[in-house]
């Protein structure tokens, strides 16, 4: 089971969280700090796996930003990273070319997306189509919604 | 009307954004988050950061709380309040408004709502969500809240027509099954149901719920199987596929199942056999994804009843992972040879080398796992060198959970092996060790623990564990722990009433005649000795070892053994100076020797030199190079550290010694410039003389046959020639060190292992059997054999120098002649010699008597004795002959020798000579 996820810049600025245990504030913010620091300091050609307390944590780094996973000490590592790799190619697919800035400024959908994929800390979703369309889907209904909204407004 | 207008302006910038990339939401780049985001970006100090984000607070809590805000507009603020939040700053007045807001909204409004919830709440927190709505809310309300929400309706959702929502309806209920597992176990059969969906996504979901209590399912062991089948064979659709592979996580999810199904249970694993095969089969393609469903189809296929050829499958799959050059797959392939030692250590050895790589890995986290794998096979045989760099490891951690868990693990290492603890613990890497290791334990001993009894059991403990081991075989020691030893036997072997200090002080003085210990250590075996020394028998013992002594050439021996000597005669004096009870208050170190004042000012006074430091001196000596003063340089730090190693609770005193005194031959090695430079120099002179037919062996660890001599005639080449029949490979060195560390880490692991492994014990004992034949020119007394050993250990090159002894009597054979053909020879051989010797003259037969010696002692032919001559044969080995004519002569035994071999009845003589002189 997936405990949390983290995805941090190069300079350790937190861009996104997701937590799958109740964790108390101070706690979050001692692994989010142990996590940074820990990951940073990993040198080229090192393995993309870590130990901390009893969890496993796996990270990658795509571009200027890490992914981090913390998992229970039994999980698979190399699934850890498949996880994270799936979910890079969500954002990709949906942002299309995702960047770090993609991430900062539609962090919701970033969320959004996330929550399709995995749901309290197991896979829920792999196929990107099926993820996608969930995304689109609902964007549609923004759409519309907007549209409506505006029209009212205008004429209200 | 302001309302309104903020409203549209709002919601302009989103829709131009919309109509150039619909579906894509690109930002806008004048909303309000765009706006934070910047203005954080431009930002220079924290503390700058600290102000707008409490001004941007300030104003979304007025915005939230305000009536008039639409949701529209707070589900934008609410999005600022999550970022707010992001960046580490409270923003708890907008927890309600976005439970608010996933409650009332528009179903995209509700969206952000329950984000904001899910990350601003969790089910400790004392907010509670009572709500349900469409799809998107029951994923949302087990993050959040477990305890109001009422199964009921999620059950509901389970029938729901949408594949999707029966799907997060299962994962809904696997959490509430987490949180509460009896609260859900009315509806088991609801969980077999979902098994049975003709979906695959919502079987899937479940599985996570069987995962959980899968052991109540035996029954279900056929329709798993069956499943990862299908899955295996690619029979679900493609969109369950990943990068070409069918469906990777349910595969893994089933194989976790299947190996909880089959653990200790023959009948349920033979089920699984063929699906198990068809999955390693499968798994080909060169992708971590696969490799991850390797992993857990041998880990299933070693947890569940063994199968022998799927067992051989697997571990070939290992031998992929761990000789992969991609770092992940090794790591990965490490955890599973630990998870597979246990059932099979075998396996283990045949990735010793990889394994050996892997603990010299320059990351941490590959050297972490393969001491984890290392601690799976302890055994007793090799526990020391696994603790050894285990210690090694825990020296540079810096990560507390680490250091918690090794420390753990070396303290289940030591309860498991209790007789091999001390020795582990305190040997560890040999003399490699900081000194400090052995005086902190022994600082513990002494000054103990809170309670006297658990003092007094924990000494009794060392006295009796090391009078055990100096009882064994103590040649291959580490000299710590022998100062180590010798120190807990002077200090305390008064505890245990019924040991008597004369069978310890016979222990102690073995240790002085091994030739192996170092002089600091003879010094802290003298040193025990002086405590010990009471009762007669004991100083008996003390007076023996102190005439041997008063003649050492090391001058710190000598002041001990004179110092043992007086106080053993004097009981008074040593009570007074060595007490047995002694308190363990601190010494006080009077450092700069001030009480030696007045003695200098006296010496100098008389006309003695002033004193210089030791680099002083060096300076001096290398300025005056006319002048060698070189032997003094050994002796000289020597002498300083004698002054510090009196007190009884010294310990830590004593160390300051090592430092500075030390194996004399070490010194020589190490003296610089100014000792004289013995490595690559041929020895020519020996202690018995001239050496040139020997030549130094290169690398000699154990010297199977003698090698037999040749005739001169046959080697006339120049002196000091040598032929190397069988010249050594040569073994490139790390190599060797590599090999030398895994027959210590593999021993006991496996019987193919005892034809090239030795056991090592104390110390990584590696024999390397090197046979070189030389031929010797003239034969001598003795035949000295020496060589340079080097080798590698910790990074350290070390080299050792040995010599070996060979006296002439090892060549001589008895030589079965005639009286005839003796007499033919006896004219023929030019080289001769004689001499009169001693008669053993006890018995009746005095010629007899002494041939006899000679013939036993010599390994003689006696050819014949008539009356008072007699004739004696031998031969040099398989070669030249001598001759010994032997007549009583005035009471002694005048011999006369002869032989074609010039030298050899001179030195034949000599062996007669010592032969007959014990007697």
């Amino acid at each position: 089971m997936m405990r949390f996820l983290l995805l941090f810049s190069r300079q350790g600025k937190l861009r996104l969280q997701k937590w799958y245990t109740p964790l108390s504030e101070r706690e979050k913010k001692k692994i989010i700090r142990d996590m940074t620091t820990m990951v940073l300091a990993r040198q080229p050609r090192t393995c993309n796996f870590l130990h901390w307390k009893d969890l496993k944590i796996i990270y990658k780094r795509y571009a200027s930003l890490y992914f981090c996973l913390g998992v229970e000490s039994e999980e698979n590592e190399l699934l850890g990273l498949e996880v994270i790799h799936r979910y890079v190619e969500l954002l990709d697919k949906y942002f299309g070319n995702v960047c770090e800035l993609d991430i900062i400024f539609n962090f919701e959908k970033a969320y959004f997306i996330l929550d399709e994929f995995l749901m309290s800390g197991e896979i829920q979703e792999t196929s990107k189509q099926t993820i996608n369309r969930c995304i689109e889907n609902s964007d549609m209904l923004q759409e519309d919604y907007n549209n409506e909204w505006y029209e009212v407004e205008l004429f209200g | 009307m302001s309302d309104v207008v903020e409203k549209t302006l709002t919601a302009l910038p989103s829709l131009l954004s919309l109509d150039s990339q619909p579906g894509s939401a690109k930002l806008s780049s004048t909303s309000k988050l765009g706006a934070l985001i910047r203005g954080i970006t431009e930002l220079t100090s924290k503390h700058e950061e600290e102000k707008l984000i409490q001004r941007e607070l300030a104003s979304l809590k007025d915005q939230v709380s305000s009536p008039n805000t639409s949701m529209r507009q707070m589900k934008e603020a609410m999005v600022r309040a999550i970022y707010c939040e992001m960046l580490g700053y409270e923003a708890s007045f907008s927890y309600i408004h976005a439970i608010k807001l996933a409650q009332q909204g528009s179903i995209l409004d509700k969206r952000v709502g329950y984000l904001a919830v899910t990350l601003f709440l969790n089910e400790n927190h004392e907010f509670v969500l009572t709500c349900y709505d469409y799809k998107h809310i029951i994923p949302i309300i087990i993050y959040c809240v477990y305890d109001t929400c009422n199964t009921p309706l999620v059950e509901e959702k389970l029938n729901h027509p949408k594949e999707i929502i029966r799907r997060k309806a299962v994962l809904a209920l696997y959490k509430f099954y987490l949180i509460a597992p009896n609260q859900v176990q009315h509806i088991h059969n609801r969980f077999r149901k979902a098994l049975c969906d003709k979906d695959p996504g919502v079987m899937f979901a479940s599985l996570h719920i069987y995962l959980q209590m899968i052991k109540g399912y035996k029954d279900l062991t056929a329709s798993f199987v069956t499943i990862l089948k299908q899955v295996v064979s690619g029979k679900l659709p493609m969109d369950f596929n990943y990068h070409s592979v069918p469906a990777p996580w349910l595969q893994i999810q089933l194989l976790r199942i299947l190996s909880i199904l089959g653990k200790n249970d023959q009948s349920t694993s033979e089920i699984m056999y063929d699906v198990l095969d068809e999955s390693l089969k499968r798994a080909e393609i060169n992708h971590n994804i696969t490799y991850a469903i390797l992993y857990e189809c041998v880990k299933c296929i070693y947890t569940i009843y063994p199968k022998t050829d799927l067992l051989e499958k697997a571990a070939k799959c290992i031998g992929n992972f761990v000789l992969s050059s991609k770092i992940n797959l090794k790591y990965l392939g490490l955890k599973a040879l630990t998870y597979v030692v246990q059932q099979d250590p075998k396996l283990a050895l045949q990735h010793q080398m990889t394994i050996i790589e892997c603990l010299d890995h320059p990351d941490v986290i590959i050297k972490r796992e393969t001491l984890e794998l290392l601690f799976r096979i302890t055994n007793a045989q090799n526990i020391t060198v696994i603790v050894e760099k285990m210690l090694e490891f825990l020296h540079q951690s810096k990560d507390d959970h680490t250091t918690i868990d090794l420390v753990g693990k070396v303290a289940e290492i030591a309860e498991k092996y209790p007789l091999q603890t001390m020795n582990t613990v305190f040997s560890l890497g040999g003399d490699m060790i900081q000194p400090d290791i052995p005086n902190s334990f022994l600082k513990l001993l002494s000054e103990g623990f809170e309670s006297e009894e658990e003092n007094k059991k924990l000494r009794l403990f060392a006295v009796d564990s090391y009078i055990l081991l100096l009882e064994g075989e103590t040649r291959n020691l580490p000299q710590r722990f022998l100062q180590v030893i010798s120190w807990v036997l002077g200090e305390y072997s008064h505890l245990r009433n019924d040991l008597d200090p004369a069978r310890v002080m016979t222990l102690l003085t073995k240790l002085l005649e091994m030739r192996q210990t170092s002089s600091e250590t003879k010094t802290w075996v003298l040193m025990a000795m002086t405590k010990l020394c009471s009762g007669e028998a004991s100083v008996s013992i003390a007076r023996s070892v102190c005439e041997d002594l008063s003649s050492s050439m090391d001058t710190v021996q000598r002041q001990r053994a004179h110092e043992l000597l007086l106080l053993s005669q004097d009981r008074a004096l040593r009570s007074q100076l060595l007490p047995l009870c002694s308190d363990p208050e601190p010494l006080e170190v009077d450092s700069s020797l001030s009480f030696l004042d007045a003695f200098v000012s006296e010496a100098l006074a008389a006309g003695a030199a002033p004193y210089k430091p030791p680099h002083q001196r060096q300076e001096e000596l290398a300025q005056q190079k006319a002048l060698s003063l070189e032997p003094y340089e050994l002796s000289l730090p020597i002498n300083m550290s004698s002054s510090c190693v009196t007190g009884r609770q010294s310990p830590t005193l004593m160390s300051v010694s090592s430092g500075l005194s030390g194996d004399s031959a070490e010194l020589s090695h190490k003296g610089g410039s100014t000792t004289l430079k013995l490595e690559g120099v041929k020895r020519v002179w020996g202690r018995e003389g001239y050496l040139s037919k020997k030549e130094p062996v290169e690398e000699v660890a154990q010297a199977e046959i003698p090698s037999p001599l040749s005739s001169p005639n046959q080697h006339t080449g120049a002196s000091g020639t040598s032929s190397n029949t069988h010249p050594p490979i040569p073994t490139p060195e790390p190599e060797q060190e590599k090999q030398q560390l895994a027959s210590s880490l593999f021993v006991g692991l496996g019987s193919q292992s005892s034809l090239c492994l030795v056991r090592a014990d104390i110390y990584a004992l590696h024999v390397a059997v090197f046979q070189y034949s030389l031929s010797v020119i003239r034969p001598v007394v003795h035949f000295e054999v020496m060589g340079m050993l080097s080798y590698q250990s910790s990074h350290k090159s070390h080299e050792v120098e040995f010599t070996y002894k060979l006296p002439l009597t090892n060549f001589i054979r008895p030589f079965t002649v005639s009286t005839e053909q003796y007499g033919a020879m006896w004219l023929a051989f030019s080289n001769d010699t004689k001499q009169n010797l001693n008669l053993v003259t006890d018995g009746q037969d005095s010629l007899t008597d002494t041939l006899n010696v000679l013939k036993g002692k010599l390994n003689l032919h006696i050819v014949e004795i008539i009356g008072m001559e007699g004739i004696v044969a031998c031969r040099l080995a398989q070669d030249q002959p001598c001759l010994l004519h032997c007549h009583i002569h005035a009471g002694t035994l005048a011999v006369w020798l002869r032989s074609p071999v010039p030298d050899l009845p001179d030195s034949l003589l000599y062996h007669c000579q010592r032969a007959l002189e014990g007697t």
